[in-house]
Formats: structure tokens, C-alpha cells, sequence
């Protein structure tokens, strides 16, 4: 299978945020010196979280991306694209933005779909 | 292509109609087959719809209890982000997908384990090393229940793409294949009665036919007669044998044969 190839997990995020997931040890820096996580404050443009966000989509060991949910309010486009059961997005809440179910696209699929 | 005009272009024939009925006997057993494995799924898919949802709920507690634990390093230690973020070389947090079958469809869960060293082993050893650690077993048990989310996240993805595609199959059957097959065995029925409708009357076609040729025979045979008979009451009358039989009986069975065709 495809999917035990897949271990990392990647993260897009504010500083706090990636601070608190790298202790956790989910930092990885392969051999090419490519990391699976991207820090994001209020200089970092969009068009490079896009990218990263679409590297992380396209590598095969990566089975989970974590991402902010202010940031993926700012890519929401891209992530409902993402169709694929293959990496999962997972949107989690930051330190400044709470976290609110009504934006999450998972959510919003099973609300349509139970049409409420 | 709807409606009666819907139907398999078959030769009518008695054994494409057994085969068509075992066909839809098929088809039939196929649906409610597969409408019942899409009912498990559905069922399973709402489980996970409503664990998803508690499971959101929980993330948005775990995490906000993870940045405050990060929060306190940060007042103790001072600012940890850059320096741990220069000492990340190999992921020590790692998954492991496996397979859960559910009415054959693979679902994939995902497990947590550790790999390797912690590579922010001396981070705050000058101060706060303690809450370093709390700080870090914090953000494990969050990422754990980030990987749960996501586990369940994949399979709801999964099934209902799945559930589509077998909700797909079941009105295929239901609305296509199935009322296909059926037009196309009343089609075949209807043919074969007309068929043994032209057969009929094919057969009373010949016997008229038959009976016909039969009256005419007799007809001519008895004029004959007649006039046989006539003329030996001629001979008779001239004086020759009174008991000669002109015609032979023989000879009407076998002027009957030969247009008997069964």
C-alpha cells in the first residue's frame, strides 16, 4: 500500500503554534534539506503558503497536514480543491483564533450533506 | 433510450429468455446486495460524522490547553521558537497507517509512534527545562489527538466517496439494468406468442389445404365411379361378369398418400 509509505506529518502555522508541534517531534528535514513545516506570520505572502501548502499535498510521505485555520481561511479555494483522502487537512485552532467549526471544510461538507 | 423502448437487442429465442430471466434473477439479487451494503456504510458514516464533530470540540480544548502550557515556557524560558526550530532534523513523532475493513471497503487508521531521539533534549537546560518537557508531553497528547481527527477525517472522506459510488450502483440496477431486462423478456414473450400464433394458423393453413385437395379427390373419384359404374351396367347389361370391381380399394389409399405430409 501507498499509505504506509506515508509517516510524516506536515504543519503550516504561526510561530507558537510550530513551536508547540516541533516539541512534539514532528519536525523533519530530509535529505534534500526540505522541511515539512512552514512558519507563517504577517510578513511571510500568500503565494508562498500556497506553494508550500501544494508541496506538502504532492509529497507521498506525508499522511497528515496540520494548518492553521486562520491561514486556511486565506487558501480556502486550494483546500476545498484537495479531494484526495490522501494527505488529510486538518485545520486546528491557533493561540490568537479560536476555533471555529463553522469554517472547517470537513464540517461544512457533513452539513450539507445532512442538509442542515 | 427510456422506457419500453428500452431493451437488450436479442434474438427471440427460448434460451435467450431463460438466460435473460436468469439475467434479471441477477440483477435483482445484486441489488438488494449492494443496497444493503450501502445501508452498513451509511450507518458507520454517520457514527464517524458524529464522532468527528465531539472529536473537533475536543482538538479546540487540547489545543488551547497546549498553547497555554507553551505559553508558560515562553514566560519562564523566554522565546524557544527559533531555537527549536534550528534543532529539527529527524521527525521523531511519526504515523503509521492500517487497514480497517468495513463491508469491504478499506479504511485507513492511523497509529502515532515515537522514532528515534528528542532532538530538543537540551532546550531550556539553562532554565525551565521542566516546563520544557511538560510543555512537549502537552503537545504530544494534542498531536495525538490531532492524528485520532484525522484518522476519522480520512475515512469520512472515503466513505463517502464509497457511499456514492454504491448509491450510484443501486439506482443504476434499480432504475437501468433491471426495467432493461424486463422489456427485453416481455419483448421475447410477446415475440415467441407470436410465433406460435403464425404457427397456428400455419397449420390450419396446410389442413384447409389438405382438406380441400381431399373433397376435390373424392369428387373426381366418385364422377369417375359413376361414370365406371355407368358404363358396366353398359357391359353388364351386354352380358359379361356381374362381380368385377372396377376400382381397387387399394388404389384410394394410395392416391391418398401422396399428399399426406405428416
Amino acid at each position: 500500500m501507498a499509505q504506509t509509505e506515508r509517516t510524516f506529518m506536515a504543519a503550516i502555522g504561526d510561530e507558537d503554534s510550530i513551536t508547540g508541534l516541533l516539541l512534539a517531534g514532528i519536525g523533519h528535514i530530509d535529505s534534500h534539506q526540505k522541511k515539512n513545516f512552514l512558519v507563517v506570520d504577517a510578513k511571510t505572502p500568500l503565494a508562498a503558503v500556497e506553494d508550500a501548502f501544494q508541496e506538502f499535498t504532492k509529497r507521498k510521505d506525508i499522511a497528515i497536514i496540520l494548518i492553521n485555520q486562520h491561514i486556511a481561511e486565506e487558501i480556502r479555494p486550494l483546500i476545498d480543491e484537495h479531494d484526495q483522502a490522501f494527505p488529510t487537512i486538518l485545520e486546528i485552532p491557533s493561540k490568537d483564533h479560536p476555533y471555529d467549526p463553522e469554517k472547517d471544510s470537513v464540517l461544512k461538507r457533513v452539513r450539507r450533506l445532512f442538509g442542515e | 433510450m427510456s422506457g419500453a423502448n428500452n431493451r437488450l437487442a436479442v434474438f427471440p429465442t427460448r434460451m435467450t429468455l431463460s438466460v435473460m430471466k436468469q439475467k434479471l434473477k441477477g440483477a435483482q439479487t445484486g441489488h438488494s446486495l449492494l443496497k444493503r451494503k450501502s445501508e452498513a456504510l451509511t450507518k458507520r458514516f454517520r457514527d464517524i460524522v458524529k464522532k468527528i464533530d465531539d472529536a473537533k470540540r475536543l482538538m479546540g480544548k487540547v489545543m488551547q490547553v497546549a498553547s497555554f502550557s507553551l505559553a508558560e515556557v515562553t514566560y519562564i524560558t523566554g522565546d524557544i521558537g527559533y531555537q527549536v526550530q534550528e534543532s529539527v532534523k529527524n521527525a521523531q513523532f511519526r504515523v503509521r497507517a492500517k487497514q480497517e475493513n468495513v463491508s469491504g471497503v478499506m479504511l485507513p487508521v492511523f497509529e502515532s509512534y515515537q522514532e528515534g531521539t528528542n532532538a530538543n533534549e537540551l532546550t531550556g537546560l539553562g532554565r525551565g527545562g521542566q516546563q520544557v518537557q511538560k510543555c512537549k508531553d502537552t503537545y504530544i497528547k494534542a498531536v495525538e489527538t490531532l492524528v485520532e481527527l484525522a484518522s476519522l477525517q480520512t475515512a469520512f472522506v472515503i466513505l463517502d466517496e464509497v457511499i456514492k459510488l454504491t448509491n450510484r450502483r443501486v439506482n443504476a440496477i434499480e432504475h437501468i439494468i433491471i426495467p432493461r431486462y424486463e422489456n427485453t423478456i416481455k419483448h421475447i414473450i410477446s415475440e415467441l406468442d407470436e410465433q406460435d400464433r403464425e404457427e397456428f394458423f400455419r397449420l390450419k393453413k396446410v389442413q384447409g389445404k389438405k382438406k380441400e385437395a381431399a373433397a376435390r379427390e373424392t369428387l373426381e373419384r366418385e364422377t369417375k365411379q359413376a361414370a365406371e359404374g355407368k358404363l358396366l351396367a353398359e357391359s353388364n347389361a351386354a352380358g359379361a361378369s356381374v362381380h368385377s370391381s372396377p376400382v381397387d380399394p387399394g388404389d384410394i389409399l394410395g392416391g391418398e398418400d401422396e399428399d399426406v405430409i405428416f
